[in-house]
């Protein structure tokens, strides 16, 4: 053959060299399974990372003010709004032409709404001035100096043109800072004032009471997961619907049935007065407060507790116990030196399972909470849907993800990924 | 120390009978193998001489003393499983220190054993190891370790070896012997493999259906089979029987209906001599001997151990004589006779 006395690179059937043709049929199967999975790649893309880049975004996005006013903001750069005086005419000015188109585009008015999360009163502020702006020629009119302070006492306070001059930034870390109760001001950040600091609290609270029900999941589910994976297969798997069974009930149904328990003239109050252990005038109060949230949310995660830990521990042979007991060790050692440590992995996992899903749990605290028993996320249902600041909603968004991934980190350090099993 | 006895041990679960009355003495220092088919109850009674699992009725003692309902831990027996049960979340030593750290001994103390144990076993390079880092003969060394640390009063191992491949098992299984051999202590050991059995027992308790169909030496068991389920189940290749009134003018004593022979005890002779006829079926060369399996005119197999001097055509006719003395005779109901 002629391929031994030629010295040059191997052919392929169609003349091109060996090499390039394999490449380029391995590139075309990757192609193919790129192509394959494509669909739900861009499911993915498009109703997953596009949503949650657009809400990180808008947790710092603020052009809206240099959007509507840019005229006012750039005369307002050389306003000095710590001197206590109110800005000159040119100011005036220019923010009556800004206003004048922004009020033919009709967005005056989402302007003054984003200027009231930062000094209420703004909202309304825009509003009528806007109506009465409206009226206003750009040049015959002037000066607007005293014009708008007449139509308006906002627009004759020091304060007013501060926060417009301090919010004008295209981006802004003014969401994150009342976030953490603080705010964005003319002298840099600062502390809010006492009554509308709730935001912290809330974090502290939120993190504290999912760590308690993180708790109290792990001291009912072990006993739970212990008997599933010693029972016999039969007599567990009826007890694995039981555990199974409120998974499969819807949770506003299950949350509703906390409600008729819990509540004052509810089943467990009734059967303790009926039982003579609590007075009819001195009935527990167990719901619309943290004991409630506590209750109902530690029955609805259980079995994120339980079916790790179960996965985790019938992997367990049983004669690693036997092994222990036939080597001297008491029930007790047997199980705390052989069979906690084997089963410390579904621990983990279940805990990681429930913490997470319970710090960004909302339908149970908002249903049973009242309103000490409310989480971080009830906040941020309330920005998105009632006060409508999807910035202030976003960046405790950001914050609470931002926790989540240093806890995972941190268990990651302390405890070690790998030790997390879901089964196996 | 080291004496067991049992006396009219039973285990039921539920309605069934697992273990049928069972009265056994193991004496101090002794090699003790409880052999059977599977399902014969070996292990289920190896457990409750460990006091993992109850006795439903009758008694174990252990030097004397009562110890029916003591807990496993209080037994001071040490027992290796078959699956080795080494804990995978502690090093090799501390597998090793388990039961010594259970008992509330001081570190240095438990170092010291350890590492005597590890170098008895030749462990010591992997003491810090995970099991899982080990090779299966690795792993049963350990598990061996992990008992003989205590010093317990008897050893039960639970068909140890059966894990292994088959060259590590005839290594373990010396093994294991040499190590009975220096320690002295009593051990029980259960084996569904008769050549296991065999090679590493002072006494055979040969188990069927929750029965002790004979006990005794191998000898003794090999010898003089007291039953038919023995005589088949103890030997390799397994002993021929053959229906009584298909031999010819063999001496036979009353009421016997089959006879057992040991594949080296026929002999090949001349016709007229002859007990058992038939045709050779099958040759199988082994270098030193050569088996032959007949079929007689009655259809029942019957395999001859020969040298290998000779050679056979297959479907040759052959006559047999069985050796004088040699011969094992059987009742009804299966007993000796």
């Amino acid at each position: 053959m002629s391929d031994t006395t030629q010295n040059g690179p191997m052919l392929a059937a169609d003349g091109t060299t060996l090499k390039r043709s394999l490449a380029r049929s391995l590139r075309r199967e990757k192609t193919r399974a790129l192509l394959l999975i494509s669909p739900l790649l861009f499911f993915v893309f498009l109703s997953f990372i596009v949503p949650i880049v657009s809400m990180l975004f808008r947790s710092v996005e603020n052009s809206i003010v240099q959007d509507t006013l840019p005229e006012t903001v750039v005369a307002l750069q050389s306003w000095d709004a710590q001197s206590g005086e109110l800005p000159d005419e040119d100011v005036y000015a220019a923010f009556v032409r800004d206003m004048l188109v922004a009020i033919d585009e009709k967005t005056h008015t989402r302007l003054g709404s984003r200027l009231n999360y930062e000094e209420t009163g703004m909202s309304s502020m825009f509003r009528r001035s806007g109506r009465q702006i409206k009226r206003l020629d750009p040049v015959e009119d002037a000066p607007f100096k005293d014009k708008l302070i007449e139509i308006h006492d906002g627009w004759g306070e020091v304060q007013t043109w501060a926060v417009i001059k301090t919010h004008s930034v295209q981006y802004t870390d003014g969401y994150f800072l009342n976030a953490i109760d603080m705010q964005r001001t003319v002298d840099g950040p600062a502390v809010q004032p006492e009554n509308k600091q709730i935001l912290i609290q809330l974090f502290w609270r939120t993190l504290q009471m999912s760590l308690i029900i993180t708790g109290f999941c792990i001291l009912l589910g072990y006993p739970v997961a212990w008997i599933l994976a010693n029972l016999p297969m039969r007599t567990a798997n009826l007890l694995m619907i039981l555990v199974l069974l409120p998974f499969w009930t819807s949770l506003l149904v299950r949350t509703s049935a906390w409600k008729v328990m819990l509540q004052q003239q509810g089943v467990i109050n009734d059967v303790l007065v009926w039982l003579g252990m609590v007075d009819d005038a001195a009935r527990l109060i167990i719901i619309n407060n943290q004991i409630g949230t506590i209750i109902a949310m530690t029955h609805i995660l259980l079995p994120f507790m339980i079916l790790p830990m179960y996965s985790v521990m019938q992997t367990i042979p049983p004669t690693y116990l036997r092994a222990a007991k036939s080597l001297g060790a008491s029930n007790w050692t047997a199980f705390w030196r052989v069979y906690f440590p084997q089963s410390v992995p579904g621990i983990g996992a279940g805990s990681i399972l429930v913490f997470i899903l319970a710090i960004g749990y909302y339908i149970t605290p908002e249903i049973v909470g009242g309103t000490k028993g409310v989480f971080i996320s009830n906040r941020i249902a309330y920005h998105i849907s009632s006060s409508l600041n999807w910035g202030l909603a976003a960046a405790l968004g950001t914050i609470l993800l931002a926790a989540v991934l240093i806890l995972y980190w941190a268990y990651d350090k302390i405890v070690g990924i790998d030790n997390v099993k879901l089964g196996g | 120390m080291g004496t067991i006895q049992l006396k009219g041990v039973e285990k039921w679960f539920g309605d069934l009978q697992v273990i049928k009355g069972i009265d056994l003495r193991i004496e101090e220092g002794e090699f003790v193998v409880f052999v059977g088919p599977s399902g014969c109850g070996k292990s289920t009674l190896l457990r409750m001489i460990s006091g993992l699992e109850d006795c439903s009725r009758g008694t174990i003692e252990i030097d004397g003393q009562d110890v029916t309902d003591k807990l496993p831990s209080e037994r001071e027996l040490s027992m290796v499983f078959q699956s080795y049960a080494l804990y995978p979340h502690m090093t090799v030593g501390e597998n090793i220190g388990f039961a010594l750290k259970t008992a509330g001994m001081s570190k240095s103390d438990i170092r010291d054993r350890v590492e005597q144990a590890a170098q008895v076993l030749e462990l010591t390079d992997y003491l810090d190891r995970r099991p899982k880092a080990l090779s299966g003969g690795q792993r049963q060394r350990v598990a061996i370790g992990r008992a003989i640390v205590r010093e317990p009063k008897a050893f039960l191992f639970d068909e140890p070896l059966s894990n292994l491949d088959a060259a590590l098992r005839v290594q373990m299984r010396f093994e294991i012997s040499k190590l009975h051999d220096d320690l002295k202590s009593s051990m029980i050991y259960v084996t569904h493999d008769q050549v296991e059995a065999m090679t590493l027992a002072d006494k055979i308790v040969v188990l069927k259906g929750g029965e002790i169909m004979q006990v005794g030496s191998p000898r003794e068991l090999y010898e003089h089979p007291q039953n038919l389920f023995v005589a088949q189940f103890i030997g390799s290749p397994k002993m021929n029987v053959l229906a009584a009134n298909s031999l010819k003018g063999a001496a036979l004593a009353d009421g016997v209906t089959h006879v057992g022979i040991r594949p080296e005890h026929l002999e090949l002779v001349a016709e007229q001599d002859a007990h058992i006829e038939g045709d050779i079926e099958f040759v199988e060369y082994l270098g030193a001997d050569t088996f032959l399996y007949l079929r007689t005119g009655a259809g029942d197999q019957v395999l001859v151990r020969s040298l290998s001097e000779q050679t056979f055509p297959r479907g040759e006719r052959v006559f047999l004589r069985m050796k004088d003395g040699k011969s094992h005779s059987f009742g009804e109901n299966g007993q000796r006779v």
